[in-house]
């Protein structure tokens, strides 16, 4: 089963989706999926993974797999849903998707072993992490204003249950811009998968339901534009998309 | 005025605080000490600054000339504590096995309304008040990766006792800070040495993220953090603002929660 969050006549929803992505009401009301305002499906804290694909860390010119994960955090002034939009900022050189299976923690987790860790999670969504690459500096890298930034995290467009997603470790993930294939991978090639992932956060910290660890991106990256229509991809978890605009769009609308 | 929030009699409250510490209700009523359980005092988005204070920042700029930073910071160098962190006045913070545990007091902004793009002229007029922090780390070596595993541990943020409205505290940048262990005062600072200034802080981060009604910035904290262990009572006190108490325990490996 399927499970989002929408905007639907000023309220805001949580829904089932059904298998055509069409989000269902309480009681029974099909509704076209172009016609809600999808929201992020979970709001608590995201953990994010650098470097979590060899062939990405080989990429940005990194010679060793890390041996622990490099995590950051972001929070939830960073999620858009599924059809939202996202800015470039004016001026900067390279602003990059970053297409990630993301997996929800369903209940409280702390000192969770490997073995026991699927159990924690509810379901899997996937996210667009991206990245500015101009405003990265040795300095908490990533650090927040590479990655935290207002709206700059697509997540969605729901989350599919745990038990209907058998092997998370082999999924095809795909970028999209404008329709054309840009990033191509599979989650078989995670350094630190999502159990383990588990297992490491809660060893040292609590993990609350709504939480989200967003895996990492394989190899692929290329630079997003005002106008640009960019769909992230992954196979039985579903497609996002998001509208990239100007800073200056952005925030006028914003205002308004 | 003083504001606090708290737990009295099975009830979550907002209430202020009187002249001798103690909480007072809506209806006048002083909520006395028995029974009164002192919450978090803001429940948003913590956002953290690092090397923040002058002399800490400049006892490492050789360092930061070397890599792998190669320069020294641009901009705030920003962490996030997540909710998980949050503590409060007379809460326990336990030191994790095998760890070294820092506290780190810091002035807590506490901001009043959304802010998005504010600029340093403005920015005071989004703040609802200050509060104090201690904002608990393991030591680090290296400020090149998030800081994730030193600063993100269940209970590694209090914020209390109570906030205290902006317009009563009538230079935010001329503080002194003090922390005790079992009385004894083991560092002290002053808001007058931030490297970034409160609107300045505001400006920088509203540029790129809204901050929203509740959340906090913790502004830094001064050089000279200390070691404290088990059984240790920390003091951090803040001039004009108050004082919050946090105690040490052990810890026992966090039990296996489900």
């Amino acid at each position: 089963m399927k499970s989002a969050r929408i905007q639907y006549h000023g309220d805001t929803l949580a829904v089932a989706v059904n298998d055509d992505g069409h989000p269902l009401l309480a009681d029974g009301t099909i509704l076209d999926p172009e016609q809600v305002t999808w929201l992020p499906p979970a709001t608590g804290t995201m953990f994010a993974l650098g470097l979590n694909y060899a062939d990405h860390a080989a990429e940005l010119s990194f010679k060793a797999a890390p041996k622990e994960p490099l995590v950051f955090v972001k929070a939830a002034n960073a999620y858009t849903g599924h059809n939202g939009r996202s800015w470039r900022p004016d001026n900067v050189e390279y602003m990059h998707y970053e297409c990630e299976l993301v997996a929800v923690i369903g209940k409280t987790a702390r000192n969770v072993p490997r073995a026991d860790a699927l159990d924690f999670v509810a379901g899997y969504t996937l996210c667009n992490d991206y990245a500015i690459r101009d405003y990265l500096e040795n300095y908490y890298r990533p650090n927040l204003r590479v990655k935290n930034r207002d709206s700059t995290t697509p997540v969605g467009p729901w989350i599919v249950d745990r038990d209907d997603v058998p092997d998370p470790n082999d999924l095809r993930l795909r970028t999209y811009i404008n329709g054309e294939l840009r990033q191509e991978g599979t989650t078989a090639d995670m350094i630190f998968d999502v159990a383990f992932l588990i297992e490491y956060l809660s060893g040292f910290m609590t993990l609350s339901p709504g939480d989200m660890i967003a895996t990492g991106t394989p190899k692929g990256m290329a630079d997003v534009q005002p106008g640009d229509v960019v769909d992230v991809e992954i196979e039985g978890i579903g497609r996002l998309r998001n509208h990239m605009v100007s800073e200056s769009d952005f925030f006028r609308k914003n205002q308004e | 005025m003083r504001h606090a929030k708290v737990e009295y009699q099975g009830r979550v409250r907002t209430v202020t605080v009187g002249p001798d510490d103690l909480p007072i209700g809506d209806d006048g009523e002083i909520l006395d000490a028995t029974g009164l359980r002192w919450l978090p005092a803001s429940g948003g988005t913590l956002f953290g600054v690092a090397l923040n204070y002058r002399g800490l920042l400049e006892a490492r700029l050789p360092e930061f000339h070397q890599p792998p930073y190669q320069k020294p910071p641009e901009k705030p160098v920003l962490f996030i504590k997540t909710p998980n962190t949050r503590n409060a006045h007379q809460g326990t913070v336990a030191r994790p096995q095998g760890e070294r545990l820092q506290p780190g007091p810091a002035l807590g902004v506490v901001i009043g309304r959304r802010a998005s793009r504010v600029s340093e002229q403005d920015a005071l007029d989004y703040v609802r008040g200050y509060t104090v922090v201690n904002e608990f780390s393991l030591p680090e070596d290296s400020y090149y990766r998030p800081a994730i595993k030193a600063k993100c541990r269940d209970g590694f943020c209090a914020l209390g006792p109570w906030w205290v409205d902006r317009d009563d505290i009538a230079n935010p940048h001329d503080l002194t800070l003090t922390l005790t262990v079992n009385g004894v005062e083991k560092q002290r600072g002053s808001t007058a040495d931030l490297i970034w200034p409160i609107p300045r802080l505001i400006a920088e981060l509203s540029e790129f993220m809204t901050l929203n009604a509740g959340d906090v910035l913790i502004t830094g904290t001064p050089p000279g953090r200390v070691d404290v262990s088990e059984g240790d009572q920390v003091d951090t006190t803040i001039e004009s603002i108050g004082t919050l108490r946090n105690l040490i325990v052990t810890d026992h490996g966090g039990e296996a929660k489900q």
